[in-house]
């Protein structure tokens, strides 16, 4: 039997400790009308050399692409080290850590990261962390009105992240929260402030915005702040080695800072697991939610790791909690520290760096070609918005069809950017795969302005 | 020693460092950073043999038996993670087509229709990331299907005192006021409390079968029908589906909605807290709200659902996929497994925490439900040890690390004194249940005899017992190092 260890002596054995018949008797509470029988589409087990085959040719059918989508979701080289550590199974296969004499592994290693992630983003304090970006973000905003007191309004630019905006959506919408949009500068894409914005509780600043633009996050943190608002950083942790760090934005800094933290080492999987992760100053950390490891001492004075704070979670506090939360996503968490650690600040930077050097280059190359300009002509770090005088679907599939994703469609979102493809470069694409990138889309608009476009609909 | 510790300047992971920077001139001086963020500067061997050794302090499934009532602590394959990590898999942008990743969709898709089997349901969105965040999900479709029907004087969820913490946080967090209802002395609910608080203002029930208390609810069908009758839905909270994989469907219960833990019955890792997975099963009248995204199989192509396939959706929980790599390690799991062997987590798990329950109570444990058969997971309580030597339950848990076992839950559910909350799950052996209960049993004897011993506890591990206020007065929550 799969995983169960259990002989026939034993089964016997146990049912006689017991008292019982069988192992049905076990369940004689359960009225007998309500029992099921059988699962009709559940197939039959399969020993693990079948399934290993099965999984072998499903991935194999997946395949490999050069891709260069971003979006929030970045592509970076991961350390071997990395995930051969966290599937230790004394990381993999733990728990919780609320045991902490049992959990000081897990414990140590999350208040190295908190130090870390409040380091990146110049904030007092860190949490064990929360789903993803985009639910980070939606906890911030909720951490926002309940600071504010007076206000449940929040500011929400479009140049978020529109899934972003969403999910704050789904997550805000049944407490009375009203989400206000901020349109985008034309020209610069970046967010404009309105003159007249009534009172709210939270501003969120994203930076670089989700069409990779630099945002003015100094004039915006101040803003907020004269408004009598909190300052809601929206964040990539790999472009803070070289941005400024939130917690110096403006005069005081901003109040929160969130974001994904896929690159820090989380492989891209078809979107998880990742995590979010949530910094603020020292006044907010009782309103943080999420799970926070503080440094104490043991009986004899030697010092150790704990969970603390728990008076703000579910499992205290019930219906009055900060959030229902009683995760982290550890794991990936364990991953993340180890990456900025072996990254370290020279590292990171270099990765930044080296990302936004090759998306400046393949931007150069690419709104070089007839046909592609740059949508906005302001500074953008490590992605990009191109506009298209052609259909960017089908351009998109024929360079599919030569082993390339090319970019994110955008101009669902964003309709008044025309035909518009956000485009993004890591330190993983070398020089050749940004020549093969702009030989294909200029053969392929080339092409498409001198045939019928439907030659390329398969 | 923290990896900071081990920070020297100038130290790098060379191999780690791409070959080349970029430049940078473009971008303005204002927004760049004036000072290097103070990450450890470190070798690649200083990273892997610091974590190794926290990885050394760690009390996890893989090094012992771990009964943490409520959090089902079995066995994780190894292949559910080597399989999920396949490099095709791992490669792939969550934003890429969907032609691109059929091998990954197939397999989302058919554990989302295994999963439809198991619960009963008629839809299942593996959207949520947590078992919490699943609650979110299905309280948030009940509120949906209330407002969407103009039903909107029905503002209260009914929750069972013994629940889990997050069924009231979650109603809160779905703008609902939360009524408690009592258990009576058979750890069951009290049906009379139930038909005192439904009314017009009730939106749902949710709740946890079988209970927090380790007892199926032998009236689930009346506790149901009562909410029904009211107007309300019923939720099914999921998170001890491995007591009845197979052996009933909450969908067949006439449930309206259920969560469950895939880190819990589908053995995905817990990986010291997170990531879980907790997919929503719904009832014919909630499909339309269901979570995005959804895996819909057209003639055998395979796609994720959005906006447009279901306007009324709650919306999205996540920028992507959920914890898509979890849901891959489920889904491994549920075909090494097979329905035959789903029907056997639920007898072994049942077996196991039964023989674990016998032998403690004829040990001279006290059961907190004598009267009734153990689910997967059972209590003890200790308030007359305690009463007669101070022992507390937290004592006999902390000591039982000594013995080098994982302490079961404490002090949850809070209705218990003094309790422990053990769940052995299928994965255990006969001999390592002797081997628990021989330590139980020895502690016991120490509390009776030498109870400073006890309290004193736990005297192996890297610290002994931790100073909680200071941890909270002093906060101290990052590195700083000495001026």
């Amino acid at each position: 039997m799969p995983f169960i260890p259990h002989t026939e002596a034993d089964v016997s054995a146990m049912l006689g400790a017991i008292g019982a018949a069988s192992i049905e008797t076990l369940f004689d509470e359960i009225p007998p009308a309500l029992k099921t029988g059988k699962l009709k589409d559940v197939p039959a087990g399969l020993p693990e050399m079948a399934v290993t085959r099965l999984m072998q040719e499903r991935a194999s059918a997946d395949g490999f692409w050069s891709n260069f989508i971003g979006a929030g979701v970045y592509e970076h080289h991961i350390p071997a080290a990395i995930w051969q550590i966290t599937t230790r199974g004394e990381f993999y296969s733990a728990y919780t850590p609320y045991q902490a004499e049992a959990s000081q592994g897990t414990l140590q290693l999350i208040y190295e990261y908190q130090t870390m992630m409040t380091r990146l983003t110049g904030l007092d304090v860190s949490n064990a962390s929360l789903y993803d970006g985009a639910s980070a973000l939606a906890e911030a905003v909720l951490m926002a009105v309940r600071s504010h007191k007076t206000s449940r309004r929040v500011l929400v630019p479009k140049s978020v992240h529109p899934i972003y905006r969403r999910v704050v959506n789904t997550t805000v919408k049944n407490q009375g929260i009203e989400l206000v949009e901020l349109d985008y500068d034309a020209a610069t894409g970046q967010t404009v402030l309105p003159a007249d914005p009534g009172s709210f509780a939270g501003l969120v600043i994203p930076q670089p915005n989700f069409f990779g633009v630099l945002e003015d996050v100094h004039g915006m943190t101040d803003w907020a702040h004269d408004k009598g608002a909190l300052a809601i950083a929206l964040v990539n942790p790999t472009t803070l080695a070289v941005l400024e760090a939130p917690g110096k934005w403006g005069q005081t800094g901003a109040d929160i800072a969130v974001g994904e933290g896929q690159p820090l080492g989380a492989p891209m999987a078809s979107g998880g697991p990742y995590f979010g992760f949530m910094c603020c100053r020292q006044d907010f950390v009782r309103q943080m939610p999420g799970r926070i490891v503080g440094r104490t001492v043991d009986l004899d004075g030697k010092p150790g790791f704990a969970l603390t704070l728990q008076a703000r979670e579910q499992h205290i506090r019930r219906s009055k909690a900060t959030s229902n939360i009683c995760t982290n996503q550890g794991l990936v968490v364990t991953a993340a520290t180890q990456y900025m650690a072996l990254l370290g600040p020279q590292g990171l930077a270099k990765v930044a760096s080296a990302s936004h050097g090759g998306t400046v280059a393949l931007a150069d190359k690419l709104a070089a070609i007839p046909g592609v300009t740059r949508a906005f002509a302001s500074p953008f770090f490590h992605e990009v918005v191109l506009k298209l005088n052609d259909n960017a679907k089908d351009v998109l599939r024929a360079l599919r069809a030569q082993g390339i994703l090319g970019g994110l469609d955008i101009s669902g979102w964003y309709p008044e950017l025309g035909q518009a493809i956000l485009v993004c470069v890591t330190e993983t694409k070398t020089a050749a795969d940004l020549d093969l990138y702009a030989q294909q889309l200029e053969r392929i608009l080339s092409k498409r302005r001198e045939a019928p476009p439907c030659a390329y609909k398969s | 020693m923290l990896i900071f510790d081990h920070s020297r300047p100038g130290r790098t992971a060379a191999a780690q460092l791409p070959a080349a920077g970029g430049n940078l001139d473009d971008l303005p001086a204002a927004l760049c950073r004036k000072d290097a963020p103070g990450l450890p500067e470190v070798s690649e061997l200083d990273v892997v043999r610091h974590y190794t050794r926290l990885s050394q302090k760690n009390f996890s499934i893989d090094t012992q038996f771990y009964p943490l009532g409520s959090c089902t602590m079995k066995y994780n394959p190894r292949a559910c993670n080597s399989l999920a990590m396949l490099p095709q898999f791992l490669a792939r942008h969550p934003a890429s087509p969907d032609e691109t990743g059929q091998g990954f969709l197939a397999s989302m898709f058919e554990l989302q229709e295994m999963l439809k089997d198991v619960t009963g349901m008629a839809g299942v969105s593996m959207a949520p990331m947590a078992g919490a965040h699943g609650e979110f999900a299905g309280v948030a479709m009940i509120r949906a299907y209330h407002d969407a029907r103009g039903d909107t004087a029905r503002r209260e969820i009914i929750v069972p005192d013994a629940a889990h913490g997050t069924n009231p946080a979650t109603a809160t967090m779905c703008g609902y006021t939360v009524k408690e209802i009592p258990t009576d002395a058979t750890g069951a609910v009290n049906l009379d409390a139930l038909k005192a608080a439904v009314g017009p203002q009730t939106a749902g029930l949710m709740l946890t079968n079988p209970s927090t208390l380790g007892v199926f609810e032998k009236t689930i069908s009346e506790i149901q029908k009562i909410v029904h009758d009211a107007g309300g839905l019923s939720y099914y909270d999921g998170a001890n589906l491995n007591a009845i994989l197979g052996k009933v469907r909450p969908g067949d219960m006439g449930f309206d909605v259920i969560h469950m833990n895939l880190h819990k019955t589908f053995s995905t890792p817990h990986g010291g807290g997170g990531p879980g997975a907790g997919p929503v099963g719904v009832s014919t009248r909630l499909l339309p709200f269901m979570p995005i995204p959804l895996v819909l199989n057209e003639n055998g192509a395979y796609r994720l659902a959005t906006e447009t396939d279901l306007p009324q959706s709650i919306g999205r929980m996540s920028a992507n996929m959920g914890n898509a790599g979890v849901l891959m390690r489920a889904y491994i799991y549920a075909r090494l497994l097979g329905g035959e062997g789903m029907l056997r987590v639920a007898e072994y798990a049942t077996l196991n925490a039964n023989y674990l329950m016998a032998k403690l109570r004829d040990a001279g444990f006290d059961l907190a439900y004598p009267t009734r058969r153990a689910s997967h997971e059972f209590i003890v309580t200790l308030k007359k040890l305690k009463d007669a030597t101070g022992v507390s339950a937290m004592d006999f848990a902390k000591r039982l690390l000594d013995y080098g076992y994982h302490a079961p839950t404490t002090y949850f559910p809070l209705l218990v004194p003094e309790c422990l909350l053990i769940e052995p799950t299928e994965t255990e052996s006969r001999e390592t249940l002797d081997g628990f209960i021989d330590a139980m049993i020895r502690i016991k004897h120490e509390a009776e005899t030498n109870p400073e011993l006890v309290k004193g506890a736990p005297y192996s591990l890297p610290v002994r017992r931790l100073d909680d206020v200071k941890a909270a007065r002093e906060l101290d929550l990052a590195y700083k190092p000495a001026a």
